[in-house]
């Protein structure tokens, strides 16, 4: 009964505020830099939350978070720009059939690499690439096809809906790509110690960047224009888009963590010893972290690109990559109330509130204002704003600390509500 | 439970699917197609507030510059210059009888950061007329919302062409810039590179990362090998770089006749310090970036380059900008400063020509304007480009040399 | 289980052979992709490999100060390339607006100039070294020290913000202003190139075909850079304050039992580490004359990246990184393709991490961090 209640509240805060929000800049009394502000603080909300996950509940040290998220940003914009200037369904169909096919086939390999033991993760990384290589040609063979017809169908769409679903699936297959390249890079790199884990990724996030430089060269898309900034893309991402893709990846966030999924991702971050004592697969627990985590990057990549209509490889470099790192940390490590309401705080502080009450003649003074707040911010408060406090909704079943003298009473309760809460995401929600 | 969050959510989803799908509808079609003066107008109530407050006689003017980030003396630099501009106008009176206000807002040569001071100068303070930015990667979505907002916006240095195109290649009405764009210099460069200094192989130099060094780049290897030069090697670099000798020892290598490195000053020093000390003699060249009173020229001596003016034009606003600019900021002017200064000049004239400070009236006279300023007669183009004539330099003995005037 | 051999199948997989052939094919590749390059002109390739080693040796001095410090605080300590760019400016204020350089000359006018210009180039560095390593003291006293108890990540934010505001705080016109700024060598370079013997190249002429260039510069970071690992080497292994390091490296806890002031041995850690980071400052600007605050990310990166291929908190390992991160900067812009340079660096980072999990010289990792 309580849970209902709490959820119900929860959520109709939530849709709340979004509305209310949606509101205020339709009437105009948010204008326009409030507005960008808002959803790009949205946009970094849902990076943190990968990265929250990754990090945070999952205790991987990663920095190819803005990675991913470029990767999703370019990919989501090449559809959507692909469909707006070029009226062609091109983007869309090959890039759905090229995440099909090597989704598809990292699902057979997988059920089969999984039957050999002790196959060591560079030999599954070789495998795995050669048959990505191979589905990806497939896929594109295959794609070339069918993109007349699909773009036939989408032309008989209403101009605006078909532009509204072509966007909502790039932004969602940006995700998925970024989710199948995490997959792909994590095989190797997951099995690295915490520290050398994140010095890879951040490579990572640097290799994407230096191909982005050369996006028109290298990699032979024209319309991205490498260094020069891709122009054109549809400004499609309004608040409500943005807004409905934080509520609903808070919501799956709490939902895998209450479940028994979330609580073994918990548990390689306490202790992985004592986790693989009990019987988790630590390996794939961080894989899906990972890819779970990377997910969110991507989405939140496809929506940016869609903020300003505009893209530049710059904005992916890596001393930004540092951003939603600064921003969980922030927040309170693990904490997802806290993530969320420090990445708004991040976007309105540094980018509104600093440039409107600095005094006029110090605009150079922001980014010395900035990191003096971050050191105090730290000094003072260095496990983050909320700690690990969460909304009632948010809470974990099992917090990180087991509140032992609650225990007795609450467990039956929790698990039987996380056993319904959970069909969707997860079996069974049996305590380990 | 969960399905009621499954239905909620899924309403949610259905629900922001269909206001979403209505909403651009309702934002884009005023920048489409509709007078722009319309827009704006929707925007007012939150600019209204600040712009209450101001006193009636002033005009105000926002500055959108690099003054963090990577290159933040690019940024000030075009502060300073459009600062001298404006303070100029005020101290003759102003214009239309209105003393100019400047914003300075700091758009760090980033996309997302150009966004929020524009929109900042724009909804907050309800500026009407933009001098910036710098770099094309902020310039361009600067200059989206100026066309989608029906603000006036003049570019001093952004050369890449998207800055003043739309998608669909035609113009965008608001978006003017006062600099070359990059094919005519690099046109200018390779035609002096054959004719005047006789050079057949060229050697070509560029960061990948910089669209205005590409595109002087890109221009000067069409034009060198369609007039019968050979490119002998391209090699690119980024802008981080400072260890140019794996690069200059394949310039060593290939022996060119000339080097064309069209970068901005601070890459013109490292590279041809490095490059004397690797035995290089053939001549550097390039284009307005080189412009500096930092620029090294010992290192850089014997090199060429396109640029705007020369400080040895004898031409009276020419020799007023050098001199006040000196006495202001104790500096020699750079090319970033002068194209500021143009700029400035440029938008406040043509405000003064539309006899009102309506951004719809501005853009008109300001295409149509004839103006000279520093960097020559300014006229403008269909594509907002202005055509002026490029002169070319030496750096000589520690001097800088006139060599010669091309016209477009 | 079955006793017997191991099938085909088996053995491919238990000697992870399937991962180690592909790696071996990508390097075979690339080698021979370079090899056949290179032999169309090896004073080319030679030339490159000098090039290659004046870079990295900077590399080495800047990586050694990461690795110390993660040795002791296991703190990726972001600012150290800023505490570089730092270094740098020190050793250019110094110079062209005090002319320290000159000092010798002035005070004795009859010394013989190479004299002068050594002893005045040393105090130039010595300079620099000192402000670096109390700039370091400072941050370590501000930034670290409170946060020793904190989660490690906390520190780690505070060195991000530390290293920011070092960038943004050194670009203001009254700091280090925002320009680009000719670095004025503290000595006149010299040049030489390599063929049929050493011949002094005058300045303003070509080499002949085929010779190898190299500048007094190059000889200059060498020395500099092996005096002062040795010196680092003979401070770590032979003084007392360097058992103390060692002994806090391993257990801080124990290390205090035993009487060593742990918190002291910290601050003389960054204080090295920061001096080192001074050092390579003044080299750097003197090989690639430009200093402006922005220039301690690039190479303070690299340095990290050659740090952690080397195994970081590991003294050789850092030295051995940064020569491989030198060469292999120069031959990927070469010989592979220069706007992949840096991409190329890192694609090899994360190869020898795959093959060796805690970098070449590194210890395997004792417990989660």
């Amino acid at each position: 009964m309580l849970k209902n209640k709490t959820t119900l509240g929860f959520l109709s805060v939530a849709i709340f505020v979004i509305l209310l929000v949606h509101v205020l800049v339709d009437q105009g009394i948010l204008n326009s830099f409030w507005y960008t502000i808002l959803r790009i603080g949205a946009v970094m909300t849902i990076v943190s939350l990968g990265l929250n996950l990754i990090y945070g509940i999952n205790g991987q040290f990663s920095l190819g978070q803005w990675g991913f998220y470029a990767i999703g940003a370019y990919a989501a914009a090449d559809v959507t720009y692909r469909w707006s200037q070029l009226h062609s369904a091109s983007g869309l169909v090959i890039l759905l059939l090229v995440l099909l096919f090597v989704g598809g086939f990292y699902l057979i390999i997988g059920r089969v690499l999984s039957k050999i033991r002790g196959l060591d993760s560079l030999s599954a990384f070789a495998i795995y690439l050669a048959g990505t290589i191979l589905a990806a040609i497939l896929a594109i063979a295959l794609g070339k096809i069918l993109i007349d017809p699909v773009t036939a169908m989408l032309t008989y769409l209403p101009a605006n809906i078909a532009m509204q679903l072509v966007f909502l699936l790039a932004i969602l297959l940006a995700g998925i790509l970024a989710a199948e390249v995490s997959y792909l890079l994590g095989l190797p790199v997951l099995t690295l110690g915490s520290d050398y884990f994140g010095i890879a990724t951040l490579g990572f996030t640097i290799i994407v960047k230096v191909l982005l430089d050369n996006s028109d060269t290298l990699l032979g898309f024209a319309e991205m224009k490498g260094a020069r900034g891709m122009v054109g893309i549809p400004k499609l991402s309004s608040w409500l888009w943005v807004a409905s893709f934080v509520l609903i990846i808070v919501v799956l966030t709490r939902n895998l963590l209450q479940s028994s999924h979330g609580r073994a991702i918990i548990s390689v971050r306490e202790d992985e010893i004592a986790a693989k004592a009990m019987g988790i697969d630590i390996a794939s627990q961080k894989t899906i972290t990972f890819v779970i985590g990377s997910l969110f990057a991507g989405l939140a990549g496809g929506l940016y690109a869609h903020v300003n209509g505009f893209l530049h490889p710059n904005t992916f470099n890596f001393i930004k990559s540092f951003d939603p790192m600064i921003i969980i940390v922030f927040g309170g490590l693990g904490s997802i109330t806290g993530t969320v309401v420090a990445s708004f705080t991040w976007a309105l502080v540094l980018e509104g509130f600093l440039r409107l009450f600095l005094p006029e003649g110090f605009e150079t003074w922001r980014f010395v204002v900035y990191p003096l707040l971050l050191l105090i911010m730290m000094l003072l408060r260095p496990q983050g704003l909320f700690g690990t406090y969460e909304f009632p909704f948010l809470q974990q079943i099992l917090p990180p600390a087991l509140k032992l003298k609650a225990n007795n009473m609450h467990t039956t309760e929790a698990e039987t509500a996380s056993s319904n809460s959970n069909e969707s995401t997860s079996s069974t929600g049996g305590a380990s | 439970m969960s399905k009621r969050i499954l239905v909620i959510v899924s309403i949610l989803v259905l629900a922001s699917l269909v206001l979403a799908a209505c909403q651009p509808a309702a934002t884009e079609a005023p920048a489409v197609e509709e007078p722009a003066a319309e827009e704006p107008a929707a925007e007012e109530p939150a600019a209204e507030e600040p712009a209450a407050e101001e006193p009636a006689g002033t005009l105000k003017i926002a500055i959108l510059a690099p003054l963090s980030g990577s290159v933040p003396t690019f940024g000030v630099s075009t502060r300073d210059g459009a600062l001298l501009a404006i303070k100029e106008w005020n101290e003759k009176g102003g214009v239309l009888g209105m003393q100019i206000e400047t914003v300075v807002e700091d758009s760090q040569c980033e996309a997302d950061p150009s966004v929020n001071a524009a929109n900042k100068v724009i909804d907050q303070d309800g500026v009407k007329f933009i001098i910036g930015e710098v770099c094309s990667k902020a310039s361009i979505p600067i200059s989206e919302i100026a066309q989608e907002k029906g603000i006036v916006q003049i570019s001093p240095t952004s050369t890449n062409e998207t800055v003043t195109l739309k998608a669909d290649g035609s113009t965008k009405e608001y978006v003017f810039r006062a600099c070359f764009i990059d094919p005519f210099q690099g046109k200018v460069g390779a035609k002096f590179a054959l004719d005047n200094l006789g050079a057949k192989n060229a050697f070509i130099l560029f960061d990948q990362g910089n669209d205005y060094v590409r595109g002087l780049a890109e221009a000067f290897e069409a034009t060198f090998t369609d007039n019968g030069g050979t490119v002998v090697g391209k090699e690119t670099y980024t802008v981080q770089d400072t260890d140019f000798s794996a690069i200059l020892a394949k310039v060593s290598e290939a022996n060119p006749d000339v080097v064309y490195l069209p970068d901005y000053y601070n890459i013109i020093n490292l590279v041809t310090a490095q490059a004397k000390e690797k035995g290089i003699t053939a001549p550097f060249m390039g284009g307005d970036g080189w412009d500096s009173a930092d620029l090294d020229r010992a290192a850089s001596d014997g090199g060429y380059y396109t640029n705007h003016y020369s400080d040895q034009d004898t031409r009276q606003i020419v020799q007023d900008w050098v001199s006040n600019y000196e006495a202001e900021y104790g500096a020699v002017p750079d090319a970033l400063a002068t194209l500021a200064y143009d700029a400035a000049n440029l938008l406040i004239a043509a405000i003064e020509e539309a006899g009102e400070a309506d951004p719809a009236k501005v853009k008109d006279s300001l295409a149509a304007i004839s103006w000279e300023g520093v960097s020559g007669t300014i006229t403008y183009d269909e594509f907002h480009n202005p055509i002026k004539a490029a002169v070319i330099l030496q750096v000589k003995d520690g001097e800088i040399v006139y060599v010669a005037t091309v016209a477009p | 289980m079955e006793i017997t051999s191991p099938s085909f199948g088996q053995r491919i997989i238990q000697g992870r052979w399937i991962g180690k052939i592909a790696l071996v094919l990508v390097s075979l590749l690339t080698i021979w992709w370079v090899g056949n390059k290179a032999a169309q002109s090896p004073s080319l390739f030679y030339q490159q490999i000098v090039n290659g080693l004046q870079l990295g040796f900077v590399y080495a001095l800047i990586a050694l100060g990461y690795t110390m410090v993660y040795g002791i605080v296991k703190l990726i300590n972001f600012a150290h390339g800023d505490v570089f760019m730092v270094g740098a400016f020190v050793s250019y204020y110094a110079v062209s607006k005090f002319s320290l350089h000159v000092w010798p000359s002035t005070i004795f006018p009859n010394i013989s100039p190479i004299i002068s210009v050594v002893l005045g180039t040393i105090t130039v560095a010595i300079l620099s070294m000192v402000i670096c390593a109390l700039l370091a003291i400072v941050i370590e006293r501000i930034a670290y020290k409170p946060l020793r108890n904190a989660p490690r990540i906390s520190a780690l934010i505070t060195a991000i913000g530390v290293s920011f505001f070092l960038e943004y705080f050194g670009a203001l016109d009254f700091v280090f202003t925002p320009n680009f700024i000719t670095y004025k060598r503290p000595f006149q370079i010299s040049i030489w190139y390599l063929k049929d013997g050493f011949h002094k190249l005058e300045s303003g002429t070509a080499a002949p075909d085929g010779s190898i260039i190299f500048s007094n510069i190059l000889i200059i970071i060498i020395l500099a850079s092996l005096l002062l690992v040795l010196g680092l080497n003979f401070i770590v292994m032979r003084t007392k304050i360097g058992k103390a390091m060692r002994a806090s490296s391993y257990d801080k806890p124990t290390a205090r039992l035993m009487g060593i002031n742990v918190d002291g041995v910290i601050s003389i850690t960054f204080a090295i580490g920061a001096a080192l980071a001074g050092a390579a400052g003044i080299l750097y600007a003197t090989a690639y004359p430009q200093v402006f605050f922005w220039m301690g990310i690039t190479p303070g990166l690299k340095a990290f990246i050659a740090a952690v291929l080397g195994g970081i908190g590991s003294i050789p390992g850092a030295f051995v990184g940064a020569l491989i991160m030198g060469q292999a900067e120069v031959l990927s812009a070469g010989y592979i393709s220069t706007p992949m340079r840096d991409a190329i660096a890192f694609a090899i980072l994360i190869l020898v991490l795959l093959v060796k999990p805690t970098g070449l010289y590194g210890e395997p990792e004792r417990e989660k961090a």
